[in-house]
């Protein structure tokens, strides 16, 4: 039996219109086995396992499953056969407890009798601790990443897929759930373990498959990869790392932060507390932390859509700036990069020179009397694709048109490109591919380099480390004192982020 | 064989344009297999709605007067409807504009000078800002929703009209009946051709569509309306002031509302009447979504429009077809539109979706 692969797809061929998402595509997975689904955003891996889970049609090819040929045609249908998926987006409702929403989202058959005794049976045996009867609104990301676990384990699944489980987790937090999925391996479990982080595939899993543009380039055992060789096999050319020249973090004083509170503006959203925080021409300046911990709302507060009651909570270069709002900032010299890159950041039913005048008009002086002017916008968008490598048939193609990849390019070189003194980026190569997220990293290093000060938020820790001068921590809404990226581990910065503070610090835990 | 309609990769610009040319031709077709089951031979109801009413210098002329007040509001309307502003109400602010302007010719009715003219379109845009001016407070101050409170406040606009025309501006002459006293000449917007209706009016919308469409694709405000409308947070990512846009574009439409009746009454009727606009402020929502929203397109669906009308009179009167088949070329039209603007990002394609077939095996 233990030949017979417990999934095996063959030949699955899926096209939109105008790409082939995915071509000739071929996986096997055995029983017990924990196989990583490697690729760069859009080379495929959404697609296959929309496929797998029965939300989506593949035009041709087939699938093996225990050696029957069968038909996924709905999520129930791969529920019922035996496979469970964990979502990198969870579908929770925050207002019902534990319980309630593993109920709503499994058979009616599994939710009679005692379901909360269950549940507490099957985190206790998986050591995924959960109490049915929180509510969900209470819990922190890993917990509620947990229910989105333990709902499948309910189900008794033979194959789990798990899409980017580890986005928004603590390095603790994952040490956890691999010890969980390695656990239900050796049940026999088959896990199917999307992600594009290579260390943790590396410890984790047992083979990988690598996708590039839609067609499946190479199947490897992690053990024997080094990380660098699996990302050049994801992006088919040499890796380059960011090179920097040596670290700077005594220059002038740009922008900070000076005992900034401000109640947030979003339903569930986290309130900044006491934020002290100053960033150096030079310097880049790293803000680590998990998703949703006020990273939204501190960047609000940068880019001035939300303004601060105390003027001079936000200083930059020296001048209060805790008032200004967007347009005062970027006059003042501040370039800003959200993280929504389309609707945010850029109008995606605009071309690309509207929306580079979008940001640059103020400081570029693209109007006159208040008319645009086009030829200069024209141009300005031009130099900003022509310098930062955007593939682009040309400026006047819509924002919507461009891959994640050069949007954020272009985003990021419209800033850029304007000169400012300070740049701040949220999650700034946030679903971006590995190429042109090095090209980003190494634009932010340069110019902090030319003197810029650079205040990076991200919940990419790897990325952090490289391009940082100094790491800073924001949890709860508070933010931990910077330390020189040299004097800090992972590990350190981990349990900063789950809240734990370091000996001698006081404690952010709420 | 098989139709599907495919997603287009891109949403396509040729489409944008065609689909309303797409909608009146199926809309004229549609027409004629009604007039046939009507028992009128179709090809002579098609000429007589669309061809008649303007082969003579006096019907192209009241096409224009009829066309004047749709693309004025239209124009107006369009900015706000870029900017998720929806003002619903431009029929109460015509009528207010209308009342605005025409307050002022009662007042000088016994004096002439060449100031009253344009001192009445001034009072007329400001009537209609006025107007329009109270959703935008109750939407920047209290989060109202702008669709009920413009809605609601034509009515009460109506009543002030009905008020007005019952009461304290009652021509004194006038035998009782509900009406004011006629203009003075001075009174009068300008005729452009003896004979007709067609006055100065008709040359003022021209202007505002140019100053309209130069507004919305060259200038920085035009920028803000369509950034706020189609990604409200860039629109405040860059800077832009969300409540003053709503302000803005509040006051435009109704600024604009209130110039066309300002123009019907001294252009047009030459006193105040009970009834000012035959929902021309209405029939304008269709014409600005017809145009596209964008000025010269409402300029060509204000023309059409205004045909519609005139040629739902003539079949009234010729033909002896009811007056509503007027009402049912404007549905059917926005029908078609709506249906066929689906073809601008959608595609049509026959057979099965193409695949890689060597992949199948």
């Amino acid at each position: 039996m233990a030949d017979t692969p417990r999934l095996e797809l063959i030949g699955i061929t899926k096209a939109y219109p105008g790409v082939i998402a995915n071509n000739n595509v071929s996986l096997k997975i055995m029983p017990g086995e924990i196989h990583a689904l490697l690729g760069e955003n859009g080379a495929g891996k959404s697609t296959l396992v929309k496929f797998i889970y029965g939300v989506q049609k593949a035009d041709a090819g087939r699938v093996l499953w225990e050696g029957q040929e069968v038909q996924i045609a709905s999520p129930n249908a791969a529920r019922k056969l035996g496979v469970g998926m964990v979502f990198q987006h969870f579908s929770l409702f925050d207002a019902m407890t534990v319980e309630e929403n593993i109920a709503l989202g499994i058979s009616p058959e599994l939710t009679k009798g005692d379901l909360s005794g269950r549940i507490r049976e099957v985190s206790l045996q998986y050591g995924l601790p959960l109490d049915p009867s929180r509510y969900v609104h209470t819990l922190s990301v890993g917990e509620r990443q947990r229910i989105e676990v333990v709902r499948c384990l309910l189900q008794d699944p033979r194959l789990l897929i798990m899409d980017e489980p580890t986005s928004v987790l603590t390095p603790q937090e994952v040490d956890e759930l691999f010890k969980t999925l390695r656990r239900l391996s050796e049940e026999g479990v088959s896990i199917l373990y999307i992600s594009h982080k290579l260390e943790e595939i590396k410890s984790l899993c047992h083979t990988a498959t690598i996708m590039r543009m839609g067609e499946v380039v190479a199947e490897c055992t992690p053990e024997n990869e080094t990380a660098r060789s699996m990302a050049e096999m994801m992006m088919g050319a040499d890796l380059v790392s960011p090179e920097r020249t040596g670290r700077k973090v005594d220059g002038a004083i740009k922008l900070e932060l000076r005992d900034l509170n401000v109640v947030s503006t979003h339903q569930h959203g986290t309130d900044l507390k006491d934020i002290n925080l100053t960033v150096r021409a030079g310097e880049v300046l790293g803000v680590a932390g998990i998703a949703g911990n006020g990273q939204r709302e501190l960047m609000e507060v940068l880019t001035g859509e939300v303004s601060c009651e105390n003027p001079t909570a936000v200083l930059v270069d020296g001048i209060a700036a805790g008032r200004m709002d967007p347009n005062e900032r970027r006059a003042a010299g501040v370039g800003l990069v959200p993280e929504e890159r389309l609707g945010h950041g850029a109008v995606p039913d605009m071309s690309l020179w509207e929306n580079a005048f979008l940001s640059a008009a103020t400081r570029m002086n693209l109007t006159k009397n208040g008319f645009i002017q086009v030829a200069a916008s024209t141009e300005f968008a031009e130099k900003v694709v022509e310098e930062f490598r955007v593939k682009t048939p040309g400026v006047t193609h819509f924002a919507t048109s461009l891959s994640g990849g050069n949007l954020q390019k272009f985003i990021v070189g419209r800033e850029i490109m304007q000169g400012p003194g300070v740049i701040v980026v949220l999650q700034p190569t946030w679903g971006v591919d590995a190429g042109s997220a090095a090209a980003i990293r190494q634009a932010l290093i340069n110019m902090a380099a030319e003197g810029a000060a650079v205040l990076a938020v991200s919940q990419d820790l790897e990325e952090l480390f490289e391009i940082s001068d100094r790491i800073a921590v924001i949890c709860e809404g508070r933010m931990s004192e910077a330390r020189l990226a040299e004097n800090v581990t992972v590990e350190e910065i981990g349990l900063l982020m789950a809240g734990i503070g370091l000996e001698g610090e006081p404690a952010h835990a709420g | 064989m098989l139709v599907r309609l495919e997603q287009r990769p891109e949403a396509s610009k040729s489409m944008i344009y065609v689909s309303p040319l797409i909608a009146v031709v199926l809309t004229v077709l549609t027409a004629m297999v009604m007039f046939a089951l009507l028992g009128v031979y179709p090809v002579k109801a098609i000429e007589t709605f669309f061809i008649e009413p303007v082969s003579s210098l006096d019907g192209l002329a009241e096409l224009l007067v009829k066309a004047t007040p749709l693309v004025l509001i239209g124009v107006g309307l369009s900015l706000g409807f870029q900017a998720n502003v929806w003002n619903i109400g431009a029929e109460g602010q015509l009528v207010i504009g209308a009342l605005a302007g025409g307050g002022l010719a009662l007042a000088f009715f016994d004096q002439q000078s060449i100031f009253l003219v344009p001192a009445m379109l001034v009072c007329g845009v400001l009537g209609g800002m006025a107007w329009a001016a109270i959703p935008a407070w109750l939407k920047t101050r209290y989060n109202t929703n702008e669709i009920l409170t413009s809605l609601m406040l034509t009515y009460v606009g109506l009543l002030v009209l009905s008020y007005l025309v019952h009461g304290p501006w009652k021509d004194p002459q006038g035998m009782n009946f509900p009406e004011s006293r006629l203009f003075h000449d001075s009174a009068l917007l300008p005729i452009l051709i003896d004979e007709t209706r067609l006055n100065v009016g008709a040359l003022i919308a021209l202007f505002v569509v140019v100053l309209g469409w130069i507004l919305i694709s060259r200038h920085i405000i035009g920028f803000q309306i369509k950034v706020i409308g189609m990604a409200p947070m860039a629109a405040s990512f860059a800077g832009f002031k969300e409540k003053r846009l709503i302000w803005l574009t509040l006051l435009i439409s109704g600024g604009c509302a209130g110039l066309a009746g300002v123009i019907e009454l001294s252009g047009a009727i030459g006193q105040i009447v009970p009834s000012i606009s035959p929902g021309y402020g209405f029939t304008a929502i269709i014409v600005a979504f017809l145009g596209r929203l964008h000025p010269v397109g409402v300029l060509f669906a204000g023309l059409l429009m205004a045909l519609t009308y005139l040629g739902g009179d003539s079949a009234q009167i010729t033909m002896n077809l009811p007056n509503a088949v007027t009402g049912v070329f404007q549905g059917m039209l926005l029908f078609f539109l709506l249906a066929s603007d689906v073809l601008i990002k959608y595609r049509v394609r026959f057979g099965a979706p193409k695949i890689n077939t060597e992949a199948a095996e």
